[in-house]
């Protein structure tokens, strides 16, 4: 537990004096929802009916983008090997990588929805459940794109693989996060798609963090 | 006198190459092994192996302790950019279950003091290298796995390090290193393993 605590406490510790690898993706969520919103004709009514998709989409591409270097660094600087050596299981050390990541992009960007999400002319009720579903689905995000980071540390340039490797494995995350906004949107209740993104949370909370360490194992091999 | 670390026809292997192969040996507390051989014959591989970091492609490599009962210090220095040594020091502690308190003392040994609070991106080969080598005292282990510690150290570093190796030996500790450079110090225990590419070794350990 002590190794687990140290891990993310180095990680939070990184993302305080590397202040650009939180705050990019923020502003990146911000830009690509106003994009969209820029590019529509004004007060088009399509764009009320797709607020909760590109809500959703926008944030799992700023995530997507700061989490490809997740363990290059420390692949690159030999902390891995270190990791391999201590008497701690890797998948540990693993997992508190993956929630500081979270704290850390996740969250934030969790955070950064609402605002967005009033811009898309949602309401009081609809954002509670847009927060809901990303506080849900956040972090089932940053697990599976952790597991794909892992799986490409040891390659030498990745560019756009990570993002094909991930999309298509988390489209239930969008399916279900956006259609419980959908869903609150049109009056239905949403609890649905809520319990089945917490269902796929479970599963990556437990699958994903023995998987990465696999993965990092065969990196080194 | 049981070996503390003993490799019976070891094949090493980087992706399909067979790099070495049919390689033997022990090493006993008290006994030094320098792994020699040309850039690309294998060494840091062998040494992994024998880690247990990686496994070898055949034959069987026995420890006689655990893991975290040995220090494995790579060519890569494990030092994060934007933290400071001690920093990187003290959570590599954390990680490794040790106590953290030996870590300013391992910091002044290997002359860093000034450097402890620079993030390490600022300092030099040496002193990073100085920074990895510092984990060897911070905590007292019993077997040494070392690729290449020599590299970027000044000659106060070589020497100082050299009479860390000495005294680690004369405490009954082993230790395997690759080195392009001579053991030069009057190491007891001292055996050299000489690597030819594919042919397994000259100078049987």
């Amino acid at each position: 537990m002590e190794a687990f605590v140290a891990v993310l406490a180095r990680e939070l510790r990184l993302a305080a004096r590397r202040r650009a690898e939180w705050a990019l993706p923020l502003v990146f969520y911000a830009v690509v929802a106003t994009l969209f919103a820029l590019g529509a004709s004004p007060n088009a009514p399509w764009l009320k009916v797709a607020g909760p998709s590109i809500l959703w989409v926008g944030a799992l591409l700023a995530a997507l983008l700061s989490l490809e270097r997740l363990f290059r660094g420390d692949y690159e600087d030999g902390t891995l090997e270190q990791l391999f050596v201590s008497p701690q299981p890797v998948s540990l050390l693993v997992a508190g990588k993956l929630l500081a990541q979270w704290l850390v992009i996740g969250l934030p960007l969790t955070l950064m929805a609402p605002l967005l999400g009033v811009g898309f002319g949602m309401g009081a009720e609809v954002i509670g459940v847009l927060i809901l579903s990303l506080l849900l689905g956040m972090p089932a995000l940053v697990l599976t794109a952790g597991f794909a980071s892992a799986l490409v540390v040891g390659l030498p340039r990745t560019g756009v693989l990570l993002p094909v490797l991930v999309l298509p494995l988390v489209c239930p995350v969008v399916i279900f996060g956006a259609g419980a906004v959908r869903a609150a949107e049109s009056g239905a209740p949403a609890d649905a798609p809520l319990y089945f993104l917490g269902a796929i949370l479970v599963l990556c909370v437990c699958g994903v963090p023995l998987a990465a360490a696999a993965a990092l194992k065969n990196a080194l091999d | 006198m049981t070996a503390i670390l003993s490799f019976q026809n070891v094949a090493i292997a980087r992706g399909d190459h067979l790099l070495l192969r049919d390689l033997s040996g022990a090493v006993h507390a008290g006994e030094i092994l320098h792994i020699r051989g040309a850039n690309g014959v294998g060494k840091t591989s062998l040494l992994e192996a024998l880690s247990g970091l990686r496994n070898a492609e055949q034959g069987e490599v026995v420890r006689a302790v655990e893991p975290e009962a040995c220090h494995w210090i790579g060519h890569r220095n494990a030092l994060n950019p934007a933290l400071t040594p001690y920093e990187n020091l003290h959570f590599w502690c954390a990680v490794q279950g040790v106590a953290t308190d030996n870590v300013r003392g391992a910091l002044r040994e290997f002359d860093l003091q000034r450097v402890a609070e620079h993030p390490c991106r600022q300092l030099s080969a040496g002193q990073k290298r100085r920074a990895a080598l510092a984990r060897l005292v911070v905590v007292r282990r019993p077997l040494w796995f070392l690729d290449e510690p020599l590299s970027a150290l000044d000659e106060a570093g070589v020497g100082h390090w050299l009479n860390l190796l000495q005294a680690h030996q004369q405490q009954g500790g082993a230790a395997i290193i690759t080195s392009h450079q001579p053991l030069r110090a009057p190491l007891q225990g001292l055996r050299t393993m000489e690597l030819a590419p594919d042919s397994g070794t000259r100078g049987q350990a």
